[in-house]
């Protein structure tokens, strides 16, 4: 038995390393369909319409992603994960790329092995109650029960916040958005704590969302953005840049209707890097077609257009740009130029 | 030659081994060792490089780390500066107190439901058979998610709630009920509850002298109540009450002071009890049923009293059937108390193995944690029960 051990292991080391990997590109051109980990159900983020089409803005960057890469945005399979699974899910290879309002942190950058190719939406923590609890800010949320997501920045923010603040609470902790609402509007917890843009979302889908009231504290930073494994820069690359290209058509006014004719104008060089008609080879250096970009923004559209669709002041959570705005105009989306 | 010849003889090629059926067994045996091996080795290698090509690391130095999470039943103390070692153990101990509770319930559910299904009232044993079945044929979770419901949703909300008796309020956040305060002088009155259990246990072997020397028969259980149960009271009112009470009270959000029995737990303490319940009384039923019917016909001949034949001649015989399917359903309240999740109790399933987990990605060495909490556990009632067992079980001389 004592002499088994080590051969056994030995032969199995050689039989693992002998296969070589191939890479997430390669696997997911083979398979033809991009698989992509979302939100269990997340107005405006992630959720499938009544005809079971998945719709929301982390949503549109897998099919952003699918777009670059297959050609067609449809080539998606969307994996719903609760916030608990989603990085060993991710971890496993089960899916390709993680977008699902996930927070970039350093630990998960890090110690979790994971990298995240950039940041879709910039959120901090908020907080909401019911109106007739008369409560006007966070500082008098002392003795409350809270519901939280579990697995999430959330948990540890709320911790922080009470300890610091010397208030005490009972944490109710819920595995998804779907179980946290019905908590909340059960009466189990007086708050529901969460990313603000995420508040809005579940504030949306409460029987009567003019009766509660989202406070005007944010208690973090929560730049949320999509996420890869470590190991795969090709992949990381390609990821990242179907973020910024979004990004770089909204600042260079390339919309999905006008990208077929402004790909022909010739006196603006940028757009057309970025469309793919200069001839640069930017594509190719991303293992990519030359017209990856065209792609998206065709098929899925730019970053304003996904964000007025899915989250926008047209939409039931009626957010603000703000933070999200283009730096052009105030806000902290900055993409690094396509050239 | 003869098929008894070659056996005897050293076999002298690969053939001869393979024919001798002894050495073809060892072969065998040694070829399954390597294969079973080879495809752990093999799942722990590619396990452990996999990890490496993501760039983490692998031990268990996170356990020391703050878990900066918060958990809202803890019976050792815990602030979210604590480490995930004591997060872990926090779960593990609201996993233990969930699966003693619950064995605790489905064993008198049980046993009652049992006994009531053999019983000649009519209506009586088919309710117990409609309990028995329908609730072993839905699936444990559902049952779980159901009760969390039901109290959820039809208990009254915190600021609505009017007490049921002064210091018991049922609310969807819990049960609040007034808390005892023991004070100075209340350490004699667990002494004196001590004493009484000891002092009944000598009584008892003292009634049984008694009862084999001269036939008499003690009042065994009532004594042992009066010392175990009356001895305390008595030193409590000689001690002056030395009890206060801590009564819940509406403060804020949320009842203040007082104990409070969360919904989380109740629910999941009910389904497995119920839920498992339904399974004991099966066994119960069955236990004794297996008595032949001879041995109360011959018990009543001797002229003991049925209720004496029931506890001294059925039930003892009835036992060495029950106990080791009973051991399994142990087993299977304690295993199904790891669906807690689900409602957000926090067991070790949920704060090792949930929160921990997500915030620290160790998920290799975190289930390994968990298999082996759990496989103590078992390993540790089954060896409590066998115990029990042995004692039980019919005596061949
Ligand atoms: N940004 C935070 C929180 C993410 C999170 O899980 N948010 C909830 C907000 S309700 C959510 O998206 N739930 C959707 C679901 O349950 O699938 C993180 O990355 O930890």
């Amino acid at each position: 038995m004592k002499k088994l051990l080590p051969l056994a292991v030995g032969i199995a080391a050689i039989a693992a390393t002998s296969g070589a990997y191939a890479t997430t590109l390669e696997d997911v051109k083979s398979a033809d369909v991009l698989k992509c980990g979302v939100s269990t159900g997340l107005a405006g983020f992630a959720t499938p319409d009544d005809a079971g089409n998945w719709q929301g803005l982390d949503v549109d960057l897998c099919r952003a992603v699918a777009a670059a890469v297959l050609g067609d945005s449809e080539k998606v399979e969307f994996v719903p994960l609760s916030s608990k699974v989603r990085f060993e899910v991710l971890k496993s290879g089960e899916i390709d790329v993680l977008s699902r309002v996930t927070t970039w942190t350093l630990t998960r950058d890090v110690g979790l092995g994971l990298n995240f190719a950039g940041v879709n939406y910039y959120d901090g923590q908020g907080f909401m109650v019911s109106k007739e609890l008369g409560v006007n800010s966070a500082s008098e949320l002392d003795g409350a029960s809270v519901c939280i997501q579990t697995g999430t920045t959330t948990e540890l923010n709320l911790s922080e916040y009470f300890r610091l603040n010397n208030m005490t609470y009972e944490p109710v902790p819920v595995e998804t958005s779907a179980e946290g609402r019905s908590a909340y509007s059960a009466g189990r917890c007086d708050i529901y704590t969460t990313d603000a843009s995420a508040l809005a979302a579940q504030r949306s889908g409460l029987e009567n969302p003019a009766d509660h009231i989202i406070l005007p504290e944010i208690i973090s930073k929560e730049p949320l953005g999509p996420v890869v494994r470590h190991g795969d820069d090709q992949w990381f690359d390609i990821v990242k840049w179907t973020h910024n290209a979004m990004l770089n058509a909204e600042e260079l006014g390339v919309t999905s209707a006008n990208a077929m004719e402004r790909s022909k104008d010739a006196s603006n060089p940028a757009v057309q890097k970025l469309l793919g008609t200069a001839d640069a080879g930017l594509g190719a250096q991303l293992g990519l077609s030359e017209d990856w970009a065209m792609n998206i923004i065709t098929q899925v559209g730019n970053y304003s257009e996904s964000f007025e669709r899915n989250v926008g002041a047209e939409t039931p959570l009626k957010l603000a740009r703000g933070l999200n705005a283009l730096w052009t105009n105030g806000g902290i989306q900055y993409a690094p130029p396509i050239k | 030659m003869s098929v008894s010849d070659v056996s005897e003889k050293a076999p002298s090629s690969l053939g001869a081994m393979w024919r001798d059926k002894k050495t073809r067994a060892i072969i065998m045996q040694i070829v399954a060792v390597i294969a079973v091996l080879l495809f752990f080795g093999w799942l722990v290698n590619n396990t452990v490089s996999n990890i490496e090509n993501l760039g983490i690391k692998v031990g268990f130095d996170f356990l020391w780390n703050t878990a900066s999470y918060d958990i809202n039943q803890t019976l050792i103390d815990y602030t979210a500066n604590d480490t995930h070692f004591r997060a872990g153990l926090v779960g593990l101990l609201n996993t233990l107190l969930v699966a003693v509770c619950g064995v605790i319930l489905a064993t008198i559910l049980g046993f009652s439901a049992g006994v009531a299904r053999l019983s000649n009232n009519f209506v009586l044993s088919r309710l117990m058979q409609v309990y028995v079945e329908a609730v072993r044929n839905v699936p444990v979770l559902l049952q779980i998610l159901l009760w969390y419901g039901i109290i959820l949703h039809s208990f009254p909300r915190v600021k609505a709630a009017e007490p049921i008796i002064e210091g018991v309020i049922a609310t969807n956040r819990g049960l609040f009920l007034p808390q005892p305060l023991p004070q100075d002088g209340f350490g004699w009155v667990w002494i004196a509850f001590f004493a009484g259990i000891i002092g009944s246990f000598f009584f008892r072997r003292y009634a049984k002298k008694a009862l084999d020397s001269t036939g008499k028969q003690l009042p065994v259980l009532w004594a042992s109540l009066g010392l175990i149960i009356g001895l305390p009271i008595i030193v409590y009112f000689l001690m002056g009450q030395p009890l206060g009470v801590s009564m819940p009270e509406l403060k804020g959000f949320n009842y203040k002071g007082g104990f409070a029995i969360k919904p989380e737990f109740l629910a999941l303490w009910l389904a497995l009890s119920i839920y498992t319940g339904a399974f004991i009384a099966e066994i119960v039923r069955a236990g004794i049923l297996s008595v032949s019917h001879g041995q109360s016909e011959a018990a009543h001949a001797l002229g003991i009293k049925p209720s004496l034949t029931m506890r001294l001649v059925v039930v003892p015989q009835a036992l060495r059937v029950i106990i080791p399917p009973l051991i399994s359903q142990y087993l299977n309240l304690t295993k199904n108390s790891s669906l807690a999740i689900a409602i957000g109790y926090m067991d070790i399933v949920a704060t090792l193995g949930g929160i921990s987990l997500n915030q620290s990605g160790r998920a290799l060495e975190i289930m390994l944690i968990i298999l082996s909490v759990y496989l103590f556990l078992s390993l540790s009632i089954s060896g409590v029960m066998n115990i029990y067992n042995e004692r039980v079980k019919l005596v061949e001389r």
